[in-house]
């Protein structure tokens, strides 16, 4: 091929965001979405991460400070720093956070399989904090916002029916790179916008560690595969590793499950999501 | 002008539902009328940039007559509703469901709103056949009559939208003529081109054949590729259309589109108006619900046409040679 490798931080600019537009077109999207199901209110999972905290300044940026339940759920061996950076968001957009400690519920559990893996300790903490959530949800009559973003949806990497769970997600999707410029535009403290993106589930875990890649080269590669729809040789010849891109390529489709609803056996003539197609927004 | 529409009650005149524009040939060149002694006619016209509930063909209804309650109020001799303002967009499985014929009550208080009221209204629906095929369609009404149907042609079904799983496709572009502002004797001549039939040039060709002085755009256009502003996505593409087309065809154009979301989906709102030298002349900022108002008058359509008579220069018997050519060489395989 005589293509010649173009730098390849010159596709940082296809990731370039709009903030101001974006961000009140994401006001519109959470009031709209909150108030046509016949709530006023809306509830975020604070994580003391980036996109919790856009998701929760979006929230209150659209419907106000009285109308945000925000919920910090820590586990013992989090970072002390997430508590920190979590209340310091919540400090800087004049709400306060409510802490569940859900220590004692995933003990509880994990005394009866003392064997788990960190990996099933990590999933059933993302569990916990769902149920959680849905449970405050009813009790203050809030809908559930998912903080989510395209990267982690594409890439699988979140717990289905943990944290990839919600009613409305706003930011699923921006890639994480757009996640942080519009958190800068938000203005949210420096804390969350300079860490390291991590999921803290153990002591230490990194999301790019644990991806083997950083996220600004994997959102090029992701925008070039979904949004720009080249093939993989494609964007090897713009000079991306062909083991990050294959391992990028491989994720995406082994994770599509997990952006689905469940399969359900086809046995009638009209079943659920394949014939009988309402839009979710049905009579709304 | 012929008045085929029947009310409520009374046969129709067609096989299927009658049309207003029936399938006698339209002529190849709209007859001139000629001018009045008061050829600067004015009207003023309202684009209502509406946010229907998704598949509540009663509570859109009732939204419609406050909107045509308050256009006529404001002195309004037109007011446009976007693409599907009575039932909302992604219907789905409930196109069925809210499908409407023109002999349906909901037509009716349209009808009616359009005699009480003395205003002309463009509304959107889903219109059932008596074959019962669904058509995207918005209809004129005017003095307590439909006087034009127009069924959308191009049914996109690409990217977000799926309309030929549920849609049946239209199959024609007629021009209508139209009373506007109180001048019997001088009407306006005006064609529907119902959003994705903007996209496809040879409708606003057809329309401009056929003398039109108005091409009023019905819309439901879903924002997408926002990441960058609106000025790069799907604004940026209607904004190049109408302006063009307005310039081209030397037409006003009334792009009407809607507000709100469906599914997580905004509608990115804009409606304007294009005057026939592709100015836009008044304009919603945004997407929020609203409705405009401008004073179109006949007096801009003769001076473009004065300074660019390009409808005159137009080579119909060129195009209609070589689309005979295209089409012999077509059936020749």
């Amino acid at each position: 091929m005589s293509t010649t490798p173009r730098p390849i931080d010159s596709d940082a600019d296809a990731l370039a965001v709009d903030a101001a537009f974006v961000i009140e077109r994401l006001r519109g999207f959470i009031a709209d979405g909150v108030r046509k199901v016949g709530f006023e209110r809306a509830i975020v999972g604070l994580s003391g991460g980036v996109d919790s905290a856009l998701v929760t300044a979006l929230a209150v940026s659209s419907l106000g400070t009285d109308n945000i339940v925000a919920i910090f759920m820590p586990y013992r061996s989090s970072d002390p720093q997430s508590q920190i950076d979590a209340f310091a968001v919540c400090d800087s957009l004049g709400i306060v956070a409510k802490v569940v400690d859900i220590t004692p519920q995933v003990d509880a559990y994990f005394d009866r399989f003392p064997d788990a893996d960190r990996t099933r300790r990590g999933n059933k903490m993302a569990r916990e904090r769902m149920s959680i959530l849905y449970d405050h949800s009813m009790a203050e009559r809030a809908l559930v916002l998912g903080t989510s973003n395209k990267t982690e949806l594409l890439l699988g990497y979140g717990t289905l029916f943990g944290d990839m769970a919600s009613a409305l997600n706003p930011i699923g999707d921006l890639y994480k790179t757009q996640v942080y410029a519009l958190a800068r535009a938000l203005g949210l403290p420096n804390s969350v916008l300079t860490k390291p993106p991590s999921a803290d589930l153990w002591v230490g875990q990194s999301d790019e560690d644990e991806l083997g890649m950083r996220y600004a080269v994997v959102d090029q590669v992701l925008h070039l595969l979904v949004d720009e729809r080249r093939s993989r040789a494609e964007v090897i010849a713009l000079g991306f590793d062909p083991s990050e891109v294959d391992q990028i390529v491989a994720r995406v489709r082994g994770s599509q499950y997990k952006r689905r609803p469940p399969v359900i056996a086809k046995l009638s003539n009209r079943t659920i999501d394949r014939e009988f197609r309402y839009p979710r927004d049905w009579g709304r | 002008m012929v008045l085929e529409r029947s009310r409520a009650g009374v046969t129709p005149t067609g096989p299927e539902v009658a049309d207003a524009t029936p399938d006698a040939p339209a002529p190849a060149q709209a007859p001139e009328p000629e001018a009045t002694a008061n050829p600067a006619g004015a009207v003023i016209v309202a684009l209502a940039q509406y946010y229907p509930r998704l598949g509540d063909v009663g509570a859109n209804l009732a939204a419609h007559l406050t909107i045509i309650g308050g256009a006529a109020a404001a002195g309004a001799g037109l007011v446009v509703f976007p693409e599907l303002s009575l039932t909302g967009y992604f219907l789905k499985d409930q196109v069925p469901e809210v499908a409407l014929s023109l002999d349906s009550a909901e037509v009716g208080a349209l009808r009616d709103a359009s005699r009480e009221s003395g205003i002309d209204i463009v509304a959107g629906l889903i219109l059932e056949s008596e074959r019962h095929q669904f058509h995207n369609a918005s209809l004129y009404l005017s003095g307590g009559e439909v006087i034009h149907v127009h069924r959308k042609v191009y049914l996109p079904t690409y990217g977000l939208f799926d309309e030929q799983r549920y849609l049946a496709a239209g199959d024609r572009f007629r021009a209508f003529d139209v009373p506007l502002g109180g001048h019997p004797e001088h009407h306006w001549r005006a064609g529907i081109l119902i959003c994705e039939d903007l996209w496809h040039p040879s409708a606003a060709v057809l329309l401009a054949r056929q003398g039109v002085d108005l091409i009023i755009c019905p819309s439901a256009s879903p924002g997408r590729g926002l990441l960058q502003g609106e000025s790069v996505g799907t604004a940026s593409s209607y904004d190049v259309m109408t302006r063009t087309y307005a310039q081209l065809f030397t037409t006003y154009v009334l792009y009407c589109n809607r507000s709100g979301f469906e599914d997580g989906v905004g509608f990115w709102g804009g409606s304007r108006v294009v005057d026939p030298v592709g100015a836009v002349v008044a304009e919603v900022q945004g997407a929020q619900e609203s409705v405009l108002f401008h004073s179109l008058e006949r007096s801009a359509i003769r001076r473009a046409r004065v300074a660019y008579p390009l409808l005159r220069d137009e080579r119909n018997d060129v195009n209609d040679a070589e689309t005979d050519r295209l089409r012999r060489r077509r059936a020749r395989g």
